[in-house]
């Protein structure tokens, strides 16, 4: 069957929920690629969420491994174009407008106003992330380390993933 | 006679396009916005600083990553809709072309042991990293306790009641501007 429609709509929607990131659109995105379509599990897709941060650039690039996965590498380019383009139009239109828009009082509400909803939405996500991903006492402790170390020093948080694949690796390796 | 300063018509779609295939190949762990900040203001001196800020604040105000979105903002003010889409491609291109080629491995040999094991850690270590990601968030944009309340509420709403994104949006959302209305 073909999928590219269902991929495109699914992205398309999934990119205008990500207010203030990607993780903001992640509770949905669970729901559609899991629940409704079935094209991965749960597990697979904190997996491939959690692999894509430590690739380089914007940290939602996971979305073409979706596409792929279900289409094919024209599935992938399908994916990135709905996932990234509605959004990219959006911005360049209001971003031509904001500068017109610098005296209208409403811009300060609403830039006020959805500011902490952002926050909660990104937060929102990250617990939908922590059901499936902390399945136990050490997934626990990795997440609290990497949340500690990251407040307190400026180290890359790329590299600070890459650790705790190796102290898992370490900690679950067959002997 | 000393150069004058780079004006922002100075910048080709070509240089347009390397420059953010150089910042979307190297910003490792997520932040894609200090990059975009050394390099376009500090380095090619493209766009001064008020001019950046007032960018960022437009992208986290819309829906869309702050990386993609800062990429269409900064590439329209340099060479209009084509430097827009050279950056937006250029910032993109690298980590697509890696998650596709991970994808494939991972569905090849992601359910090897070792691979297992190392994902465990890895998942385990994205929800420590998004969770100082949306406080680091948090401590810059607060500025009154009722903002607590209205993170609280969407969390209530998205986690507890299962309503879907867009409904806790516009809910909370409209509470939230209708709270900070022009006075």
């Amino acid at each position: 069957m073909n999928q590219l429609p269902a991929l495109i709509g699914v992205f398309a929607y999934l990119s205008l929920l990500t207010m203030g990131g990607g993780m903001a659109a992640f509770p949905e995105l669970r729901i559609l690629t899991v629940d409704v379509h079935h094209w991965l599990t749960f597990p697979q897709l904190i997996h491939l969420y959690s692999v894509g941060q430590m690739a380089p650039g914007p940290n939602m690039m996971m979305v073409a491994s979706i596409g792929e996965w279900v289409a094919g590498v024209p599935g992938a380019v399908a994916v990135l174009l709905a996932f990234f383009l509605p959004t990219a139009l959006l911005t360049f239109g209001v971003g031509r407008l904001w500068i017109r828009l610098a005296t209208w009082p409403w811009r300060a509400s609403i830039q006020q106003g959805l500011a902490p909803v952002s926050i909660g939405l990104i937060l929102a996500g990250s617990i939908s992330l922590a059901e499936g991903a902390l399945t136990g006492w050490l997934a626990v402790a990795i997440a609290a380390a990497v949340f500690v170390v990251l407040l307190l020093s400026r180290v890359n948080p790329a590299l600070l993933v890459l650790c705790g694949a190796l102290v898992s690796l370490f900690a679950f390796s067959p002997r | 006679m000393s150069e004058p300063p780079a004006s922002p018509r100075d910048a080709s779609v070509g240089e347009i396009f390397f420059a953010f295939l150089l910042i979307g190949a190297t910003s490792f762990g997520g932040g894609a916005v200090a990059y975009l900040r050394s390099s376009l203001v500090a380095k090619h001196g493209w766009l001064d600083d008020k001019e950046f800020v007032e960018m960022l604040s437009i992208s986290q105000t819309l829906p869309g990553l702050n990386a993609t979105n800062m990429a269409v903002l900064m590439g329209d003010r340099l060479h209009g809709v084509r430097g827009s889409i050279a950056a937006i491609c250029g910032m993109c291109l690298p980590g697509a072309l890696v998650m596709i080629a991970t994808g494939i491995l991972y569905r090849r040999h992601g359910d090897r042991p070792a691979g297992t094991a190392m994902l465990h850690g890895v998942a385990a270590a994205a929800v420590g990293l998004v969770l100082a990601t949306t406080v680091q968030l948090g401590r810059r944009s607060f500025r009154h306790v009722v903002d607590l309340v209205f993170v609280a509420l969407t969390v209530v709403a998205v986690n507890l009641f299962h309503l879907s994104v867009p409904v806790a949006l516009l809910g909370v959302g409209a509470l939230a501007i209708l709270w900070y209305r022009p006075q």
